[in-house]
């Protein structure tokens, strides 16, 4: 592996589609729950702790070799919203499209031809980092940073909020986005004997239901 | 990154969208990408475009749009193609993304749109409306036209910018309006001749009795190559 292959697939401009989506925070902000840096900063550490740890966990248990099919049923059951059930499995398909033009292999091909409807993102970026020749805990890293990533580019976009502002708020949460992808990393080891119930199942309500809304209202820029 | 393979065979196994034929090895749609600034004429053009050619060839319209789904909605109001064949991609406040950087989703919508309605001979894909510099990528598009207006100022031509120099058609647009915004559509002319060479441009205005017929022509030249 390469160093520079996990900095190729953290990076923001990716071509897996990434840049429509702001996590859940344009709802946040149209809710007045994200104002400035420091509100970002308490929804992308909860972001992190719920569906950030799951997401790692899952991208995790992928690049360890799990099968994508349990994964992908782990994912269902741990994603409450249909609507974000339906935007992980698109963006699965944007991300496995990139991945096998950027790392060709036949695994990533397989998954294609088996699930030509897609499966969740996370799971599809486990199967990427394994095929770049990076490690379960890349493949957490990188889900666990862009469960945080994506909110704060979004909410520079949306509240016209300090762009330094907001990647200070990123370098803050570095230590816990640490720990999360360990975390994440430990249960995918016990998923590969006990199942992939050992695999956290962290749920945030709040984000769950406004994508519900979001998905249902009008004139919004970020698909999520 | 461009993910164009030109030479790729038959698209199975290929994870490119820039592949001229599809998994089951028919040809796969002509894509034409319709860019510009805000106010140009873009969705009326592809609103004309569709009305032209809807009862010649099977056809399809993926939108851009930056509060999502306003350009499709117009469409589907003008009933200009069963809703079926009109989809809209969400860009994230960043269409220019969506089209050059980033085409994962309009790759997914170009797809997607082949298997539910296809066979189809031409795909529109417009950009929601941007700024000079917003061009497709070849990974997405094979041929792009670049719709400016008269109202917008005539320097337009003379500032250039990707999309005024090197798309493959550019339409000045509205020019039943240059006699009322003082427009020099000659000079308009001039410059866009100086910035683009030999590469066409057509002087358009939908409310007059040739239309979009000399745009639709074009379009139906780039088909004729596209199927030799």
């Amino acid at each position: 592996m390469t160093r520079a292959a996990l900095l190729l697939l953290a990076d923001g401009r990716f071509p897996a589609g990434g840049h429509a989506h702001s996590g859940g925070a344009e709802a946040a902000v149209r809710a007045g729950r994200i104002t400035d840096a420091a509100s970002l900063e308490e929804f992308c550490r909860g972001r992190l702790h719920t569906s950030g740890l799951v997401a790692a966990s899952l991208a995790a248990a992928a690049a360890l070799g799990a099968d994508p099919g349990e994964l992908d049923a782990a994912a269902d059951a741990r994603t409450p919203s249909p609507a974000l059930r339906a935007a992980a499995r698109r963006l699965g398909r944007q991300l496995l499209r990139a991945g096998r033009a950027t790392w060709p292999c036949g695994e990533l091909d397989l998954l294609a031809r088996r699930f030509p409807k897609g499966v969740h993102q996370p799971v599809v970026l486990g199967a990427v980092a394994r095929a770049a020749g990076l490690e379960p805990s890349d493949a957490a890293h990188c889900a666990a940073y862009e469960s945080v990533g994506g909110p704060a580019t979004a909410t520079v976009r949306l509240l016209g909020l300090d762009p330094f502002d907001a990647t200070g708020v990123l370098a803050r949460l570095a230590p816990a986005t640490d720990r999360v992808a360990a975390r994440a990393v430990r249960a995918a080891r016990e998923a590969l004997t006990e199942g992939v119930d050992a695999l956290p199942a962290a749920s945030a309500p709040l984000l769950e239901i406004s994508a519900e809304a979001h998905a249902a209202g009008a004139g919004r820029l970020f698909a999520t | 990154m461009h993910l164009r393979h030109p030479h790729d065979g038959p698209g199975h196994g290929s994870a490119a969208g820039a592949a001229a034929r599809r998994p089951d090895g028919t040809r796969r749609a002509l894509r034409l990408g319709l860019g510009g600034p805000v106010g140009s004429g873009k969705t009326a053009t592809v609103a004309a475009l569709c009305r032209e050619l809807r009862s010649e060839l099977s056809l399809a319209v993926v939108t851009n749009d930056i509060y999502t789904r306003e350009d499709a909605e117009f469409l589907l109001r003008e009933a200009v193609l069963p809703p079926e064949r009109i989809t809209a991609v969400e860009t994230g406040a960043c269409p220019h993304t969506a089209i050059r950087d980033d085409i994962s989703a309009n790759l997914e919508a170009v797809e997607e749109l082949e298997d539910a309605v296809g066979p189809l001979d031409l795909i529109l894909v417009e950009s929601g409306g941007d700024n000079l510099t917003a061009t497709f990528s070849r990974g997405l598009v094979d041929a792009q036209i670049f719709v400016i207006d008269v109202a917008g100022g005539d320097d337009i031509p003379r500032k250039g910018g990707p999309g005024v120099t090197t798309a493959d058609l550019l339409v000045v647009n509205k020019t039943d309006l240059a006699p009322h915004v003082g427009s020099d559509l000659s000079r308009m002319a001039a410059d866009a001749k100086a910035q683009r060479g030999p590469l066409p441009v057509v002087f358009q205005s939908l409310r007059e009795e040739a239309g979009v017929a000399p745009v639709a022509a074009w379009v139906r030249e780039r088909l004729a190559a596209w199927r030799a």
